[in-house]
């Protein structure tokens, strides 16, 4: 057996720098998304909004129990068609698979973040909401200034632990044939050969940001333990 | 600080909270059954009876944070029916405080203040922080002002809650058992900021079971069973000789 020669890894430094940016730009983008639809998907459920509630409910049932991998397939597939009835010749509209991937990993991250923020809706104490009212704040003040921050903040922690799982799961976009850290590496593990450099180097990123993101949960675990009364 | 200094002379005539044959259910159950009461501007009542009674239903229902189901109620001259913009009228002239205090866990106590001021008044951040300030000072808890509600006693944290009724600057205070979930030894600083609230000539309707507090600040005593109104008289009397059977029940009970 040849010995480990990681010389090869710092040459190919670049592209694997660029696939890093790639996966961590769509968690940013799917996890900015993924929350600000998430909530709004969580409320129309929490306010039981008629129609549009159970619409919502099957959504994100949906997404929840169909792997990412064809959730994918189907938003490169049939968001062109949905695009092109809209425009009206009816012509597919391709949007192209960076922007097929941005989309679709928003979509399903809001999916998981809406039902842990609607989870966290329904364990706010009921003398929250009634301090609101004896103190005169609408509904939406009620909602923006006192229960939904207190739902993330108690959420964070889940939240950001489905967050490490997105950007592991960024690496599925290679079935789009984009190229995450991941699709970098094997690229060029294929090229020269060097597989285990290659592997064992990547596994050290990975394992280097989904460890600094997990101190994150755990000290926000810590922190809102305390400030919980 | 607080708006109106009417007396207790003076405010006998002007009722700002009316009560006639208010009926409020829970389904099949009767919670509160033709009830009756007027609070004039200034009137310090105290309400008992043993638990169950439809105290805390009663002045629920004051800021409609329970709807009722029958009779009427008149808060300084708007009656409450179901429209919004009336509710939300009358609470902005209601303060309440809970025996759980209900502060915001995320918000620092002087925020907790701040909130609703500048929600629902629409001052500036420094108008409601002047005046979180001022009223935090009076509850004597301004040293505080910074620290969040979890780092503060129960006492602490109900002379916060008082605080931040008051900032909206209520023509009338409701209080449902204020003390019952503090530790004895805190039980008296909040009475006493109660009892200064009410040497202030706030109007202010108070469930406790705090006897002393009762003789030394009630102007009227409403007793009350099985959701109703059994008895009403100054502390004096209700206290050295009441009139109903039930009421001597219960005296008996808590005074032991
Ligand atoms: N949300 C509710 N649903 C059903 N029943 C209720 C509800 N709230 C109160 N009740 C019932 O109405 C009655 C009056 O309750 P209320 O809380 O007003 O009593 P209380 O006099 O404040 O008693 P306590 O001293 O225990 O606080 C009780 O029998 C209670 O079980
Ligand atoms: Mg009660």
């Amino acid at each position: 057996m040849n010995s480990l020669d990681f010389s090869i890894v710092l040459q190919a430094w670049p592209y694997l720098w660029s696939g890093l940016l790639f996966s961590l730009a769509l968690t940013a983008v799917a996890f900015v998304v993924g929350l600000v639809l998430g909530t709004c998907l969580a409320l129309v459920q929490h306010f039981e909004v008629p129609v549009l509630g159970k619409l919502v409910r099957g959504y994100v049932a949906l997404m929840r129990s169909i792997p990412l991998i064809l959730v994918l397939f189907w938003f490169f597939f049939l968001v062109p068609i949905v695009l092109g009835h809209l425009s009206g010749n009816g012509r597919p509209v391709p949007i192209g698979a960076t922007w097929t991937a941005f989309i679709t990993f928003g979509l399903f991250e809001a999916a998981y973040y809406s039902e842990i923020i609607r989870v966290g809706l329904r364990a706010v104490n009921k003398g929250q909401f009634e301090a609101c009212q004896a103190l005169a704040l609408s509904t939406f003040d009620t909602y923006r200034s006192v229960i939904l921050p207190q739902v993330l903040r108690v959420a964070s922690p889940i939240i950001l632990s489905q967050t490490i799982i997105l950007f592991q799961d960024t690496s599925l976009v290679y079935v789009l044939s984009l190229t995450d850290l991941l699709g970098a590496a094997s690229k060029l593990a294929q090229l020269n050969g060097r597989l285990v450099e290659m592997y064992l180097v990547i596994a050290v990123v990975y394992l280097a940001i989904s460890s600094a993101a997990s101190q994150c949960v755990a000290s926000l675990r810590k922190r809102y333990a305390i400030a919980g009364r | 600080m607080l708006q109106h200094t009417a007396g207790n002379e003076a405010g006998r005539s002007t009722p700002i909270v009316t009560v006639e044959n208010l009926v409020k259910r829970f389904g099949h159950f009767t919670a509160l059954n033709d009830v009756n009461l007027s609070v004039a501007a200034g009137e310090k009542i105290v309400l008992c009876g043993p638990s169950g009674s439809g105290k805390s239903t009663l002045i629920r229902c004051i800021n409609h944070i329970e709807k009722h189901d029958g009779g009427r109620i008149v808060v300084d001259g708007v009656e409450l029916t179901g429209r919004m913009d009336d509710i939300n009228g009358v609470r902005r002239e209601v303060g309440m405080v809970f025996q759980s205090f209900n502060l915001f866990p995320h918000l620092s106590v002087v925020e907790n203040c701040m909130l609703a001021p500048m929600k629902v008044r629409a001052l500036s951040r420094a108008e409601a922080h002047e005046r979180a300030i001022g009223l935090l000072r009076k509850v004597r808890i301004h040293d505080q002002a910074n620290k969040y509600p979890g780092q503060l006693s129960g006492g602490q944290q109900q002379r916060v809650a008082i605080a931040r009724a008051l900032c909206m600057q209520p023509k009338i205070m409701l209080f449902d058992e204020p003390t019952s979930a503090l530790d004895p030894e805190m039980v008296k600083e909040v009475l006493d900021t109660m009892a200064e609230l009410a040497r202030d000539g706030m109007t202010m309707v108070c469930v406790t079971h705090e006897m002393g507090f009762a003789r030394e600040i009630a102007d009227r005593v409403v007793f009350m069973d099985r959701g109703a109104i059994v008895e009403e008289a100054d502390p004096e009397t209700f206290f050295r000789a009441p009139r109903t059977e039930r009421a001597r029940d219960f005296l008996g009970q808590i005074i032991h």
